[in-house]
């Protein structure tokens, strides 16, 4: 099965963010009253990593495993778009300690009560699509 | 080896394993983004039918589904199989910080005031949920981007609007944590 490789990627991220406890509202408090370095260390490792990944790949041109070029597409610049929609997240992301991925392993801790903010958050999204146009970007 | 996996795992080992998700995504020619599902979820329950947003092939974006999909059979297995049942160490500040507005001291991974059924089903807790999810439905679509898609894999690739959305992330945290929170607790 083609979508297998996805689904144990996505297993590993859960046993991560699970094992990490980025999940947790309480770390996700800690880090917004800065009392503690560990979602600074998590992100600040996964940042140097990332950037040398994303600089090997370019500098030697690699490839995926189809043999297909890894492309990074530039993302247009725009402050307003990105400065409210922060916003507009962290006001969220402080609230339910959750982003969009932790969301989803929260139900995977049988959190229930997360459905509701799934629910919020597939509203929220459907309302961002209906009304993207009047919003300035 | 269990006994270590079931250990809170340092910050160094986790922050390394995301990265290491993101390279496997890299390899498989996606690039992680995880708030791209709420739009392939409105889109494949036909909201695309109304709005032009959602209009898109989405089963196109079903690699990111079944991560999804594994994202929640991760959580579920790391409760399940590689969890001793401790409590989050947060520091002692916040302990106290959290315990001035109401809300008691970890037994677990998430706090009984907000997330116990019985909070979830008050008028106050549900709307926490539902707004504080609102926000962020709205807002990653608004920026582009959560967290994975713009503090990971944008930040990494040196994009200045990924940095623009990461402050505006602090900028509404620092909002909810010092302004939000004390009126609503």
């Amino acid at each position: 099965m083609k979508g297998l490789k996805f689904i144990l990627a996505g297993i590993l991220f859960g046993i991560v963010m699970s094992k990490s406890e980025a999940i947790s509202w309480f770390r996700i408090q800690e880090m917004f009253r800065f009392q503690s370095f560990h979602m600074y260390g998590l992100m600040g490792t996964a940042l140097t990593l990332g950037i040398i990944t994303t600089y090997v790949i370019k500098k030697y041109k690699l490839r995926d495993y189809q043999g297909n070029p890894i492309i990074f597409t530039p993302k247009e610049m725009s402050v307003p778009r990105y400065l409210i929609g922060g916003i507009i997240f962290g006001l969220g992301w402080a609230l339910t300690g959750a982003c969009p991925g932790p969301m989803f392993v929260n139900i995977g801790l049988q959190y229930w009560a997360i459905l509701i903010a799934v629910v919020g958050a597939i509203a929220g999204t459907y309302l961002y699509g209906a009304i993207k146009d009047r919003l300035p970007h | 080896m269990l006994e270590f996996l079931s250990q809170p795992w340092p910050w160094y080992v986790s922050g390394a394993v995301i990265a290491l998700v993101m390279a496997i995504l890299l390899f498989f020619g996606k690039s992680f983004g995880f708030s791209s599902n709420l739009r392939v979820i409105c889109s494949a329950c036909g909201a695309g039918k109304h709005v032009k947003f959602f209009d898109f092939d989405w089963r196109a974006q079903t690699w990111n589904l079944l991560f999804l999909v594994g994202a929640i059979l991760g959580g579920f297995i790391a409760s399940e199989f590689l969890s001793n049942g401790e409590a989050v160490q947060i520091s002692q500040a916040t302990i106290q910080d959290l315990s001035a507005l109401g809300v008691s001291a970890p037994e677990g991974m998430q706090p009984e005031e907000i997330f116990s059924l019985e909070a979830a089903f008050t008028l106050k807790g549900f709307l926490i949920l539902l707004l504080g999810g609102f926000a962020i439905g709205f807002g990653s679509r608004y920026a582009g981007g959560c967290t994975s898609g713009h503090a990971i894999s944008g930040l990494s690739n040196l994009q200045l609007p990924s940095l623009i959305a990461v402050i505006g992330f602090f900028i509404g945290g620092l909002i909810t944590t010092f302004v939000l929170l004390p009126l609503i607790f």
